[in-house]
C-alpha cells in the first residue's frame, strides 16, 4: 500500500492490512481479534475504520481490548457490514485505518464507567488504562449480558432495570457509552459526563459530513469532534 | 497526463490535507451565499451497490469561506476549484463575483444539480450566464445525470459561456429500512453514488463529448485506474474521485498509478491518445493491426 500514514482529522492515522487472529462469540456479539501490525491502539473511545468484506464502505469500531500484538473489536451483527466482519476467520485479513477521532479524557480523578448494550465495546480497554474503576453495565437480556465477562468487577443489570438506576448521587467522573436514549439519560443525571456517541459514518475522517450530531444548535461531525463529547465547561 | 480531482463534497481538505495533496486540483464542498447547517441526520446509508447521501450543502457561507478556509486551503499547494451553489441566479452571481477577485481560486464549478436541496427556478444555462457575467475565472458546469438528454443541457450551458463540464452529480435514490419500511435517511431520498453510478456517468460523458467541444471532468463510481480510463475513452479530459475516497484515502495516488499502467497496457504513450477512443469505430488495438472494421467483425 502506498505511504501508509496520513494526517486525518488533525492527527496521524495509519492504515494496515491486519490478519485475523481469532473470533469468539460473546453472547450475541463477536469479539474479532486482529494482529496489531503497525497500528497504535490510540486512546480509549477513539475508533478504527474496518474494511467490511464485500461492502462498499468500511465500518467504524472502537477498540475493545489491546493485548500485546493484537487489537480486538466487539461487534454487534446488526447489518450486512457488521455481519461480514463477524464472519471473518483466522487466515482472512482486512484493511484497518486508525486510530481516528477524539477518545475519552482519561486524566480523571474518580472514574465511573457506564455502558449499555454494545456500548460496552470501548470499556475493557478504558478500564485497563484507568486501573479497573467502578463500572455499571446494562443489557437487554441475560444473553447480551454475557459480554459483562470483560469487566469482572462490574455491577450488571438486565432490562427492565436500567443502568442509569445504578448511578449514585455523587457519581464522580462519568465516562459512558451506549444507545442514544441511555446517553441522554446519563447527561440529564450527570451533565459533565463524557459520552461516546455513535453515528453511521462513510469515511471516519471528516470527508463525507454524514455522521453529524447536533451540538449547541449546529451540526458537527462526530468523527472529527467526537465520538466522545462532553458539555462545554 | 490526466488530472485527478475529487468530486465536490467528498473531501474536506482542512481535515484531510494529506488526501488533498495527492490531487491535481482540490474541489471544495459547495459554498453558498449564507451559512447552511445542512439536512438532519441520518444523512447517509449504504446500499447494495452504492451509497445515498443527503448532506444538504452544509457549508460556512462564502464570507467565512473566504476569510477562514481559503487561506489554509492555499497552503496545501494544489490548485483550488470552488464549487458554488445557491437558490437563485442572484445567489450564484453573488458568490462568483466574490471569487473572481481571489487569486487563490483557479476554477469555479457551478453546482447546478444538487439532488438534496430546493433548486433555483432558473435554468442551468441562465445560472451559467449569470455567473459568466461576473467572473472571468474558468467556469465548469456540474450537471445531473437525471435528464432525458444531458447533451442538450451541455449545449445550453456551453452557449451560456461555460468553459467546461463536470459530469456527473449523484442521481436521486431511496432506501428503506427493512424493519420499519421507512426511509433510512431523515429527508427521505438522497443522492446515489458509488459503483452503481459508473455506467450512467460514462453514458453522460459519452453523450456530451459528442455534442460539445468542452473539456470534461468525468466522475461517478470510479474505483480503479481502469474505471478512470473508461471515462477518458468516453471523452473526459480529467477524472474526479468521490465515494471511493471514503473507503480509501490513498485512492488518488493509487488510481493515478493504475491509470498510468492501464494506459501503457493500451500500447500508447499517454492517456491523451486514448481520449475519445470510445467514439472511434475500432479500438486502437484492432486499428493498429491494420484490419478493417468488417474483417475485425468477421473475426468475432
Amino acid at each position: 500500500m502506498p505511504g501508509d500514514t496520513l494526517s486525518l482529522g488533525g492527527r496521524a492515522a495509519r492504515r494496515a492490512l491486519l490478519p485475523v487472529v481469532g473470533r469468539e462469540a460473546v453472547g450475541p456479539y463477536t469479539l474479532l481479534r486482529l494482529e496489531r501490525g503497525e497500528l497504535e491502539p490510540g486512546i480509549p473511545g477513539q475508533f478504527f475504520m474496518l474494511e467490511a468484506p464485500g461492502r462498499l464502505l468500511p465500518r467504524p469500531m472502537s477498540l475493545c481490548q489491546a493485548p500485546p500484538g493484537e487489537l480486538s473489536f466487539l461487534i454487534d451483527p446488526v447489518g450486512p457490514g457488521t455481519r461480514a466482519l463477524c464472519d471473518l476467520h483466522p487466515g482472512d485479513a482486512i484493511r484497518v485505518l486508525g486510530p481516528l477521532g477524539h477518545g475519552f479524557d482519561v486524566a480523571v480523578e474518580r472514574p465511573l464507567l457506564v455502558a449499555g448494550g454494545i456500548g460496552i465495546a470501548p470499556m475493557p480497554y478504558l478500564a485497563s488504562l484507568l486501573g479497573e474503576p467502578p463500572t455499571l453495565l446494562g443489557f437487554r437480556t441475560e444473553h447480551h449480558a454475557v459480554a459483562a465477562r470483560f469487566l469482572p468487577g462490574a455491577e450488571v443489570v438486565v432490562e427492565p432495570r436500567l443502568v442509569t438506576e445504578l448511578i449514585p448521587e455523587d457519581p464522580g467522573d462519568v465516562l459512558a457509552c451506549g444507545p442514544e436514549r441511555m446517553l441522554e439519560a446519563v447527561r440529564m443525571l450527570v451533565p459533565a459526563a463524557q459520552l461516546a456517541w455513535e453515528a453511521p459514518m462513510a469515511c471516519g475522517y471528516g470527508a463525507c459530513y454524514g455522521c453529524v450530531v447536533e451540538v449547541d444548535g449546529h451540526y458537527v461531525r462526530l468523527c472529527v469532534e467526537g465520538p466522545v463529547l462532553r458539555e462545554a465547561a | 497526463m490526466i488530472p485527478i480531482l475529487n468530486a465536490s463534497g467528498c473531501l474536506d481538505a482542512l481535515t484531510a490535507p494529506g488526501v488533498a495533496a495527492q490531487l491535481d486540483a482540490f474541489v471544495t464542498k459547495t459554498v453558498t451565499p449564507l451559512p447552511r447547517d445542512g439536512n438532519p441526520p441520518p444523512r447517509i446509508a449504504e446500499t447494495a451497490h452504492g451509497m445515498l447521501n443527503s448532506i444538504g450543502l452544509q457549508n460556512p457561507g462564502i464570507d467565512a469561506f473566504l476569510r477562514d478556509h481559503l487561506p489554509t486551503l492555499e497552503e496545501i499547494g494544489v490548485p483550488i476549484w470552488v464549487s458554488v451553489g445557491g437558490f437563485s441566479a442572484d445567489d450564484y452571481a453573488h458568490v462568483c463575483g466574490l471569487l473572481d477577485r481571489c487569486d487563490a481560486v483557479a476554477t469555479v464549478e457551478l453546482n447546478l444539480s444538487c439532488p438534496n436541496v430546493e433548486e433555483a427556478p432558473e435554468t442551468s444555462a441562465e445560472l451559467v450566464g449569470a455567473s459568466r457575467r461576473v467572473t472571468s475565472k474558468p467556469l465548469y458546469a456540474k450537471l445531473s445525470p437525471a435528464t432525458s438528454d444531458v447533451a442538450e443541457t451541455a449545449r445550453a450551458v456551453a452557449g451560456a459561456g461555460a468553459d467546461g463540464l463536470s459530469l456527473v452529480n449523484t442521481i436521486r435514490g431511496l432506501e428503506l429500512d427493512t424493519a420499519t419500511l421507512r426511509p433510512k435517511l431523515a429527508r427521505g431520498p438522497g443522492g446515489y453514488s458509488g459503483p452503481a453510478l459508473r455506467p450512467i456517468a460514462l453514458a453522460c460523458v459519452y453523450a456530451c463529448a459528442r455534442s460539445v467541444d468542452l473539456p470534461i471532468v468525468g466522475m461517478g463510481g470510479v474505483v480503479s485506474g481502469s474505471d478512470a480510463l473508461d471515462l477518458v475513452a468516453a471523452g473526459a479530459s480529467a477524472v474526479a474521485l468521490g465515494t471511493i475516497l471514503f473507503s480509501d484515502p490513498w485512492a488518488p495516488t493509487r488510481v493515478r498509478e493504475e491509470l498510468d499502467a492501464a494506459v501503457r497496457s493500451q500500447g500508447v504513450a499517454s492517456a491523451s491518445e486514448i481520449r475519445g477512443a470510445a467514439h472511434e469505430s475500432t479500438s486502437p488495438a484492432i486499428a493498429s493491426t491494420g484490419l478493417t472494421t468488417p474483417k475485425a467483425l468477421q473475426m468475432l
